[in-house]
């Protein structure tokens, strides 16, 4: 009794989750006439396209149902989110890579400085002291400076 | 070796923005715009009105007749319009060999077939999934008209929106009179 319970109970959350949510599905297909996300156009075919998707939610399809009823119906551009092949992929390997580019330059960039830095920092500590009239003549010259 | 490095940098940000340019002309060159010419495409669509609906038809199967095909769709307003004009038309000359044949498109079948419904359509209709047909037509919006002669070749001016009298009719009448006394074909 108590095993039927768990089972129940666990078995419940993935029963909810397997209902698709309109509003999720609308963010994600496109409208044919205005190329907006349907959560975003009031255009008549968006409106019906809106009513077919919580007709067939309330039928119990699921959501990879109703994208593939509106693919076949409306075509592959229906879908908001690009293909994964194709010329489409560029889409999606082009971002990637893009920020895996600034990452490696961003990297490079700052070993660069760092080690410019490292390499300043230890030239400072090599450099000699002035002699001391050089450091005398110096001074003389400050201090000339500041007065005049 | 540090002037090499950044002028190594500057080359290889140019090379990838001339590779992206250079992707974003071929894609947008791949776009064919030029109309249709010579025969017609003839892909089987699912009837959705008549007594054969449910069975394919293709421009094919309509050779020897003279055929305005029309692409719709049920959310498009001016196909709302247009659809009673055509209607009209193919009773006038149904006789004489004429045929519409409309080609419903991104649309929803089932209000494909209301629509068909509420405007009274008799002659065929055909559904067209997907965007396969758009493509092979070159369509460029909705409501679009085309001509095929007898002989299933493309023929006349295309029709780019609803027909109207006095910015199309008269290209509309022309196409008309051309599929019409266009010949069959000898075999």
């Amino acid at each position: 009794m108590l095993a039927v319970l768990v089972l129940a109970l666990a078995l419940a959350p993935a029963t909810r989750a397997a209902a698709p949510n309109a509003a999720d599905l609308e963010a994600e297909i496109v409208c044919p006439v205005c190329k907006s996300t349907l959560d975003q156009s009031n255009a008549e075919v968006a409106q019906r396209m809106k009513a077919y998707i919580r007709q067939r939610i309330a039928e119990g399809a699921s959501e990879r149902q109703i994208k593939d009823e509106l693919v076949d119906q409306f075509g592959p551009n229906v879908i908001a989110e690009p293909p994964k092949k194709g010329f489409d992929i560029l889409a999606w390997a082009l971002p990637v890579g893009a920020a895996a580019i600034g990452a490696a330059a961003v990297g490079a960039v700052a070993w660069t400085w760092s080690r410019r830095g490292r390499a300043d920092a230890a030239a400072s500590e090599r450099e000699e002291p002035l002699e001391p009239e050089h450091e005398r003549a110096v001074d003389d010259a400050l201090g000339a400076f500041e007065d005049g | 070796m540090a002037l090499t490095a950044r002028r190594a940098t500057q080359a290889l940000t140019l090379v990838a923005v001339a590779a992206l340019l250079g992707l974003l002309v071929w894609k947008i060159t791949q776009r064919d715009a030029t109309p249709l010419a010579g025969l017609a495409p003839s892909r089987p669509l699912e009837l959705l009105n008549t007594p054969d609906k449910g069975s394919d038809l293709s421009i094919t199967d309509l050779r020897g007749k003279a055929i305005v095909v029309n692409f719709w769709a049920s959310w498009c307003i001016p196909c709302k319009d247009e659809t009673p004009f055509l209607q009209r038309v193919y009773e006038r000359h149904k006789d004489d060999g004429l045929v519409i044949l409309g080609i419903d498109n991104e649309d929803l079948r089932e209000d494909a077939i209301r629509f068909l419904d509420r405007y009274g359509v008799t002659y065929p209709a055909v559904y067209s999934k997907g965007t396969s047909s758009a493509r092979e037509w070159r369509l460029t919006g909705y409501p679009e008209t085309f001509f095929v002669d007898r002989s299933g070749r493309l023929v006349g001016e295309r029709i780019q929106g609803a027909v109207d009298i006095e910015r199309n009719r008269e290209a509309f009448d022309e196409g008309v009179r051309l599929v019409l006394e266009s010949d069959a074909p000898s075999s």
